[in-house]
Parts: structure tokens; sequence; C-alpha cells
């Protein structure tokens, strides 16, 4: 007990951990790097800048070459806006629409909720892998086709997580007397519900986000994601696989990439800041 | 080594989460002889459960015991490690615990969990130890005890469950047992026989008991001696006659008055003739599927009529089961009767409050038992109470702001709690807020459901007089609904008995000594009593019990 309570560094009325902020910092560090891409990457991703293919690192071409010879580094870089934007727009949509659902079928009950459910129960049934297949077959690959698809697939999901933290909610005396009072159902589920179950939400989201992560990496790896020049770095993987034997960098990098990533936003939510509620002596 | 149990200078410290240390049992000291049942009671938060389960070497995650000796069977539990602990709790040691609903498995049977320490322990071979169970179920006069062993935890009733988890603390021949509250959560007819097997088995094996509680009149009947602690201190010690004929401290004082609430005085019939505020007619609901002729399958509430005059109060009063929460749910709309009328001041209401108007909402609130469930954990106390001023009475922020004020004044909190959120206050003010809720609305008549049931008895004894202030202040008026006969009787112009969904009487508290009803006789015959010879002398009439009692 002690020895948890020591490696709890306190600021602004939260405790953090060590193990959470390195994984925010990888997380940050990455989200940066996905902004500024364009103007650090040392050459454009599609030139060709080396003549050995699976170039080993070296000055100036920091991660190697891949299979045909252009910079890793660039092509990790750019990769990361890719990845990390894609999924983001993703979660953000899949999370929003899957909560708000979710606590409205809590909040109503009823037919709504039978329905709902029904309909996410069905939606869940699909192979994601396939659905995503049939979508990039019928209407093409391209980065909205991409978000949408990934949002799609991930909304049942959030959708049940959400009614189920929601339903238990919903049974506490605070929500009977705020329906009794005639609150509306914007008010219930904004004010009431969400207060209450946003640091599991947050949670699910982070590891939702990595879910769309590695299915994007599993999409494009398939060659259904993006599609060349551009690549994110399940792409990246996919293209210089055939660099595994000479252990190139080039598919060595992506795959770090994707679990540097991942594993740093399963770490941050374990180790989320906790709010410091002390009551004074 | 004399007694059986030695604790000296006993310190508990906790460690918050802000890395701050409180010390929460400031050096307690206690014996307890062979055999001898000592109580310990006190306020929530007075230390007394802690205390207790100090004496099996456990305490609550976050506390650790840094001082003194608990000597208990000539070993100190306090030096022992967690695995030389272990070898003595439920062999012992035995913990019998507030909520036994809470603490069986719903998922084996009776049986299995009753014989568990036997096998952790290797005591006995299951057969024997099946043979010594029922053995135990007979001694504590559980119903059917050859059989009773095969069933599930939601299979019987909640007395028998508590009868149950102390035979499953029993089996292992212990030479000392810790009781939690465990009759706090059962209804009083309920609760006598569940003493009377308690107390019939410790002095037939001769076993110690620690019996924590914040009833007096409970721990009267089967406490030797009593221990009063505050603040994690031992404020007075003495048998239970010295403690309840010439109670030193003032705390303990307090409680014994607690228990005598000063009857309501009696209204000068100045308002008599007042219009009735609320008149209920012929009202049904349950639950279940609607039959033909539109009643529901089971029926909670049965054809109950009431009428409440303006500031005046009725009290609603029966066992669990009995419907008298439905019936509250009824009347503020959230359970929608199945037939009969509600008139509430001089016009009919909607059976279902999504269909009433707001004024009618606002008019009638409802305060609810558990106010940890009623307030919503997430947000500060000041927007629960700010919220049925913005959105009834359309005030801006800065008027919220200075009628929140006057609301935590007149439920008497400081007015810093404001920026507090309910885990971090206590029973009482979590209650008080959730009062000053419904306050806030502005209502003419409150639905108290339980409200003081979760609260001890110096606490609930301020909270009821809270009430009666607020009611001469506001001219209120409330609908009363509890088990507890003594604060039905402090705050209530009219008491209705309800059993089984039908109302069996309707008296004023001067008549209450003399019911006409026999389940009212009944119910009113089983509050337990200071004297502590009251359950001994006991008797009730079996053909009654058996009629009435939920066995």
């Amino acid at each position: 007990m002690a020895r948890v309570a020591a490696s709890r560094r306190s600021l602004l009325g939260h405790s953090y951990n060590l193990v959470g902020v390195v994984a925010a910092l990888v997380i940050v560090a990455w989200t940066l790097i996905a902004i500024f891409a364009p103007y650090i990457i040392p050459h454009s991703i599609g030139d060709i800048v080396d003549d050995d293919y699976f170039g080993p690192m070296r000055q100036g071409l920091w991660l190697g070459s891949d299979y045909l010879g252009r910079d890793m580094l660039s092509r990790v870089l750019m990769g990361a806006r890719y990845t990390v934007g894609i999924s983001l727009a993703a979660v953000s949509i899949a999370c929003f629409s899957g909560v708000v659902l979710g606590m409205i079928a809590a909040v109503a009950g009823g037919w709504l909720d039978t329905c709902l459910s029904r309909f996410m129960d069905a939606m869940t049934s699909i192979p994601s892998k396939l659905f995503g297949l049939v979508v990039v077959a019928a209407v093409g690959s391209s980065i909205p086709v991409l978000i949408l698809t990934l949002a799609v697939i991930y909304i049942p999901g959030a959708y049940r997580f959400t009614r189920a933290l929601a339903v238990n909610i919903n049974t506490m005396d605070f929500m009977t007397v705020a329906r009794v009072r005639g609150e509306s159902t914007v008010y219930l589920i904004g004010s009431e519900i969400l207060p209450n179950i946003i640091r599991p939400v947050l949670a699910d989201f982070g590891l939702r986000f990595v879910f769309i992560v590695l299915l994007l990496s599993g999409l494009s790896f398939l060659g259904l994601g993006l599609q060349p020049p551009l690549a994110d770095w399940g792409a990246l993987v996919r293209e210089n696989i055939g660099g595994l034997p000479f252990a190139a960098p080039a598919v060595i990098v992506p795959s770090l990439a994707i679990a540097s990533l991942t594993i740093s936003v399963n770490l941050l939510i374990d180790n989320l800041p906790q709010k410091i509620r002390d009551r004074n002596p | 080594m004399t007694n059986l149990v030695e604790v000296r200078n006993l310190r508990i410290e906790a460690t918050t989460d802000a890395g701050r240390v409180v010390e929460i049992i400031k050096g307690v000291s206690l014996d307890i002889a062979d055999g001898e049942i000592v109580a310990l009671i006190g306020e929530s938060g007075s230390g007394k459960t802690t205390v207790a389960l100090s004496l099996m070497g456990h305490t609550r995650p976050g506390c650790r015991i840094t001082g003194g000796v608990i000597n208990v069977n000539g070993k100190n539990m306090a030096a022992l490690s967690e695995k030389q602990r272990a070898r003595f709790r439920g062999t012992a040691i035995a913990y019998v615990p507030q909520s036994a609903a809470a603490s069986f498995n719903p998922s084996s049977t009776i049986m299995e969990q009753v014989i568990e320490v036997t096998r952790i322990h290797r005591l006995m071979p299951p057969e024997q130890a099946r043979k010594r169970a029922v053995e135990l179920f007979r001694a504590l006069s559980l119903p059917d005890p050859e059989g009773i062993g095969a069933r599930y935890p939601h299979q019987v009733s909640g007395g028998q469950l508590q009868r149950l988890s102390a035979a499953m603390a029993l089996i292992g021949d212990p030479k000392l047992m810790i009781f939690d509250e465990p009759t706090t959560a059962l209804d009083v007819t309920t609760q006598i026989d569940v003493l009377k097997a308690f107390k019939s088995v410790m002095r037939a094996g001769g076993i110690a008991g620690v019996y924590v509680s914040h009833d007096l009149a409970v721990v009267a009947q089967i406490a030797d001696r009593i221990v009063v602690l505050k603040g994690g201190e031992v404020q007075e010690t003495g048998t239970t006659a010295q403690i309840l004929s010439a109670a030193q401290h003032p705390y303990t004082r307090e409680l014994l008055a607690a228990f005598e609430p000063r009857p309501r005085q009696v209204h000068a019939d100045a308002d008599a003739g007042a219009k009735p505020l609320l008149r209920i007619d012929n009202v049904t609901a349950g639950y279940g599927a609607v039959r033909d002729d539109g009643l529901p399958l089971i029926r909670a509430v049965d054809c109950i009529n009431l009428v409440v005059e303006k500031g005046r109060n009725l009290g609603i009063i029966g066992e669990s089961g009995c419907g008298k929460s439905t019936l509250a749910r009824v009347i503020a709309g959230i359970h929608p009767a199945a037939a009969g009328d509600i008139i509430f001041d001089g016009k009919e209401l909607q059976r279902a409050a999504g269909k009433r108007s707001q004024d009618q909402l606002r008019e009638m609130q409802i305060v609810f038992q558990y106010a940890d469930t009623a307030l919503n954990p997430a947000k500060p106390v000041e927007d629960i109470i700010a919220r049925p001023l913005a959105f009834y009475h359309r005030l801006d922020r800065q008027a919220r702001s200075k009628r929140v004020d006057e609301l935590l004044d007149m439920v008497r909190l400081p007015r810093a709690l404001r920026y507090r959120r309910p885990s971090e206050l206590s029973g009482g003010q979590k209650q008080r807020v959730n009062f000053a809720r419904a306050l806030a609305a502005g209502p003419k008549l409150i639905i108290c459901d339980e409200i003081t049931s979760a609260l001890d008895t110096v606490v609930a004894a301020a909270v009821i007089e809270l009430l009666k202030e607020l009611q001469r202040e506001l001219g209120l008026s409330y609908i009363f609904i509890s088990h507890d006969l003594s604060v039905v009787e402090a705050i209530c112009d009219e008491i209705m008995v309800m059993y089984n969904g039908e109302r069996v009487e309707q008296i004023t508290p001067d008549k209450l000594k003399a019911p006409t009803h026999p389940y009212s006789k009944l119910l009113f015959s089983s509050v337990p009593k200071l004297d502590p010879t009251w359950l001994d002398g006991l008797v009730r009439d079996p053909e009654l019990v058996s009629q009435y009692g939920h066995r």
C-alpha cells in the first residue's frame, strides 16, 4: 500500500504514475508527428533515394530504405498521419454514435431499445474484415470510405458497452428523481448518466482506438486500405514483408510503430490520472 | 491470561488517496470474557466495525493496525502473519455480516457454503459436517432443517438467510463470534426470531460474542456488556443494565434520548376543516401481466384509500413487501396505478408522472430511502440542489447560488459543503441534501420513503426534528413511510398500517398502545424495548405469528 502511494505523484489535484506519464508522452509524440509530418520528413514519400532495396540504417537514411529504395523514415512519419488520423476520426464517430445511442436506448427502454439492440446485434454478427472487404470492393478505397467503414464496424461494440453501463445507472434513484421532475431525455443522458460512465467510456474509447488501428493496419496489409503511394503503418508492413528474411528495418520499424502506439494507449487507459477526493481534516 | 479477548491500546490508521494518514481508532482497549457478549455501539463512522474486524486481525483496504495488542484466545492477532491469522478465522473466530443476502454465493447451495469452513480447515469429513449443519439449522429454529441446505440463497427469506450465515459461522465451533449489525436489515417481526435464535445458540455453546449495532434496544436484548464508541475512542463501558439506567457519558445519553422521540405536539386545530391536499380512492397497482379485468397479476397495492390534509402528516407503516413503497411510487406517478383516482389539491392527477403538468410534479416531491443512490455521485451538492431551481423556477445563476445557501441553512448543513460530492458526506448529511433538493422545488407534499432507515438512531432523530421544524416554517405535508414505529409515531398525525397490499388499520399516535387489528398488535408488540428482559419475557400469540409472520 505504501509503495503504491509513493509511486504516484500528485499535481493539480490529480495523482499520476510514471507508466501513465510515459505512455501519454509516446501518444503525444505520435500525435505531433502526425500533425507536422509534411514539414519534418527529409524526403518525399514517393522519391526513390537509395540504389539498394531494403537498405540498412545509415546516415541520411536513418531507418533504411524500403522495397523500392524509398526513405523509410519519411514513410513511417507520414504513415503516422494516416494511421493516427484515420483511426482517430473513425473511433470518434464510432464512440460518439455508439455512446449516445446506447444511453438513449437505456433511458428510453421499450421498443426503441429492442429495435436498436437487435439491429446492433445483427451488425456485430458481420465479420469486420469481411465487411470492410465488401465495402471497399463496392465503392473503392478512399480515406472517407475507410473512416466510415471502420466507424460503422465499431459502433455496435460502443453501443453495447455504453448501454450496459447506462442501464445500471438508469436504475438508480436519482434517475427516478430526475424523471419525476419531468426532465428531458437530453438532460437525462447528458447530465445524469454521462458523468457517471465517462471514465469507462473513455477507457473504451482508447481500447476501440487500438482495435481500429489494428483493423486499419490489417485492411492495409490485405491491400484494402490506403492505396499507394500513400501508406499507413499496416500498408508499410505489407509492402515490405519481403524484407523479413533480410531483417530489414523497413518491415520492423512500422511494426514497432504500431506496437508502440497501441501499447501506449492501453497503458494510458490503465493508468489514467485519478482525481484526489480527500476530505479536508 | 484471564479473558478470551484482550485488546490493549489498539490504533488503526487509514491512508487517504492524497497520502494523508488519518487515525481512525485511537487507542481502544476492551476485554471479553469466555461466553460473554459485548456490544459495540456508536454512530456510523465511530469505528465500531473497524474494531470488530480487527479482532480477526483484518482491516479494510487502506487501513492498517499501527499499534496495540489484540489478544484473542492467547494469540496476538496484530502480530501474526496473514497466513497464521487465516488459520484462526472460521475456527476460533467467526464473523456474521450485516447483509447475509450479499454474503452468500447465489450459484451454489446453502449447504455447500455452510460447510465450506470445515473443508478449508479440514475440520471434519463432509458427511459429518452436513450432519452438524442440520443440527445447527435446528438449533437456530430454521424451518425444514433437513431440506433447507439443498436450496439456493434466493429461495429463502432474509431472516432465514441471516440465521444460515450464523450457522456458517458456528460450524467451525468458534470461541468468539463477531456480529456486524446482523438484524439491521430485517423487519421487526423477523428480527425477534433471529435475535432469539442467536441468543439461544450463544448461550448453549458458551460462545463469546461481539455484537456491533447502533440499535440500543436490540443490543439490550442480547448483550451482557456495552462499549460505547465515538470518534475511534471508547466513551463508556458498562454492563447493559448500567448503561441503560445510569449512562454517564453525554453521547450515551444522547443515544438513549434519541430512542424516546419527543412526541409531536398535537396541532392546535386552527386549521380544522382544512381541505384535503391529497385524496386517493381505491387505488390498485402491481406487477406482472395485465389480466382481463385490467388489473395486474400481482397486486402490491390493493384498493387503498387515503386522505392527507394540508399541513398534516400521514404515516404508512408495514413490513417489507407490504406494498408501502409501491404505494409511494404510485402516488408520485413513478409506477402508474392500474385503477383508482388520485386527487391532489383539488385536481385529478394523471396516473403516470410523465403526463402530469410541471407544476403538479413540482408540488409533490418524493425523497428516497437511500441517499447514496438518490444523489448523483458525479455531481457536487450545489448542482444537485440547484437543478430543481433552474428547472422549475428558472432562476439565473446568481439567484440559484443564493437559494442553495438558504436551502443548506434550512437543512442545517454548513454552506461549505456545497462544493463536495455525495461520496464525501456522511449518511445524515446526504439525507439532508436529498431533502434539500425536494425543498428546492417548493412542494406542498413530500413523500418520505423510509428516509431514516439507513441512518443511525441519533442522526435519524435529528432528521425527524428537522422535518418537524420545516413543517412549521413552510406549512408542508408529509407522507411518511417507514417500518420503524417510533419514527412514524414521532411525526405523524395519522398512521395507516399496511399488510399484504391492503390497509388493515388507521389510527392516531395516541391510540398506538391499543391497536385493534391483530396484525397491528403483532407488529407493535415486536418493536424492541430498551428493557433487557423484554425479549425473554416476550410472549407472542403463536397463531398470530403463523398467520402474519414471515419466517
